[in-house]
């Protein structure tokens, strides 16, 4: 059973087993630092769908099926599957994983709802609520600046603190550890953040906005768990790009937990910055999946990587708040996986 | 400190390529209204037809996915102009096709270039009634 550690972090005394997992990307994914490491590479943005919205439940339902077929798993083994992006109603996951036939609870948590839905299915899988859970997220570069930005063809400029919306889908399946007690990875603690404002305006620098949650949420881990920074390998934030990672990293400082030469941000990784002229990084549910469910567990899997606090990061604005004049209220959930 | 972490804009280059740009723009309207005019158009004809001229070619441009590309360097320079305006109103249209011709088209294609049309007309009655008003003098 999950028990609470400290004021916000709940340990998982059987420590839920990694059975398989998968990243589906696009085409400027594939063409970035880890494109080897994905498990497919789309050349084509749309897919060969007929709308953006198309492509990227596409993209979802591959990473699920890609991820069963590696656990050797079938869709009725799972009991539940946890999945969310950023379109308006989650329709990326409701419509590309709806002929899985899966116990389904859709999950909103802009950019962090890979850690939320990996938080979430764990505790299921701890509480003995399922025996195999799915947690699983995208987004897509082109539904994403529809909903929330310009139409793609439309002149204008980007600001040096906007970050690039990845077209991307990662997928996790969790197994109870009772039966898989061989699994090398598993999860050890999650700690669910809080809501945090700073009263960052600009939703052209979310990085920024979403820094304060990740440190929040990192602080009430490292306190709830009496462990500090350097007890890690890997300390991985999902999309807070090059002003959002610097800005967490001075925050740490101050608070005496200094992160730096363990963090490393996916918003970073996912891109080439200078070569693909993304900005400030990457950003979207599916760049800290993508990241995670590739390089980051194939690492933990090889016994290149031990202890990772993986720790997503999301915005949890609308374009009708942004336009009211709203600041963006931002959350972080932490997930400790370790092989 | 959010400020301080944030890299600024690189204004001097930015404000160098928009007049690059926009005056690349006027000089390619230029020499389309020379050539009307060479070809015996009368002035205010070869005027609308300049109009007309970088119109179509911002459309083409914009269809054909270049003109963002350009836009990217050019910025203000690429907006400001006729074009920018053409560009407003053809990416949405594009982007929204998807949703139909009624309710994709038709309803999304002014969601840019709606606030100018609006605030124009506006401003043109505004003018127009200070225009009356003078003249009964």
């Amino acid at each position: 059973m999950p028990s609470r550690v400290g004021k916000y972090t709940i340990q998982l005394q059987t420590n839920p087993a990694v059975l398989g997992y998968a990243a589906v990307v696009g085409k400027k994914e594939g063409e970035g630092p880890y494109g080897q490491a994905y498990d497919q590479c789309h050349a084509d943005t749309t897919l060969g769908e007929a709308s953006w919205e198309k492509a990227e439940s596409r993209l979802q339902n591959e990473a699920v099926h890609i991820a069963l077929h590696k656990a050797n798993l079938n869709n009725t083994d799972v009991n539940c599957i946890f999945a969310g992006d950023l379109l308006n109603q989650c329709i990326s996951s409701t419509f590309g994983l709806r002929s899985l036939d899966i116990p389904f609870l859709g999950q909103f948590g802009a950019c962090s709802t890979m850690a939320q839905t990996l938080a979430v299915a764990s505790l299921f899988v701890e509480s003995g609520a399922a025996v195999r859970a799915v947690a699983v997220t995208s987004s897509h570069f082109c539904s994403a600046e529809r909903q929330y930005r310009y139409p793609l063809e439309y002149g204008g400029q980007r600001s040096p603190t906007a970050q690039w919306t990845a077209t991307a889908a990662g997928s996790v399946i969790l197994g109870t550890r009772s039966q898989y007690p061989t699994a090398s990875i598993g999860l050890q603690a999650v700690t669910f953040g809080r809501i945090v404002d700073y009263g960052i305006k600009d939703a052209a620098n979310m990085g920024a906005a979403m820094a304060p949650a990740a440190a929040s949420t990192l602080i009430d881990y490292f306190n709830d768990t009496g462990t500090n920074p350097q007890d890690y390998d890997l300390v991985l934030t999902g999309d807070l790009g090059l002003v959002g990672s610097s800005l967490l990293d001075d925050l740490m400082q101050r608070e005496g937990k200094d992160i730096r030469s363990v963090h490393n941000d996916c918003g970073l990784m996912i891109y080439d910055r200078e070569k693909q002229d993304v900005h400030a990084g990457g950003s979207g549910c599916g760049c800290s999946a993508a990241i995670l469910c590739s390089t980051i567990l194939q690492q933990m899997d090889a016994g290149k990587l031990h202890k990772v606090l993986f720790l997503g990061t999301g915005a949890l604005m609308s374009p009708t708040s942004s336009q009211q004049g709203e600041s963006i209220p931002s959350v972080a959930h932490l997930v400790y996986l370790k092989s | 400190m959010a400020q301080k972490a944030s890299p600024a804009s690189t204004y001097a280059k930015d404000m160098l390529l928009a007049f690059v740009f926009g005056g690349g723009i006027c000089t390619l309207g230029q020499c389309f209204l020379d050539l009307y005019l060479y070809l015996k158009l009368d002035e205010k004809t070869a005027g609308a037809f300049v109009s007309i001229t970088l119109i179509a070619l911002t459309a083409v441009l914009t269809a054909a996915r270049v003109y963002d590309n350009i836009a990217k360097y050019g910025g203000a320079g690429m907006i400001v102009p006729i074009t920018g305006f053409a560009n407003s109103v053809v990416s949405p249209a594009m982007e929204f096709k998807s949703e139909g011709f009624v309710l994709g088209i038709g309803a999304k294609m002014f969601v840019i270039a709606g606030p100018v049309l609006v605030y124009s007309t506006a401003a043109s009655i505004l003018y127009g009634l200070i225009l009356w008003f003078f003249h009964l003098y």
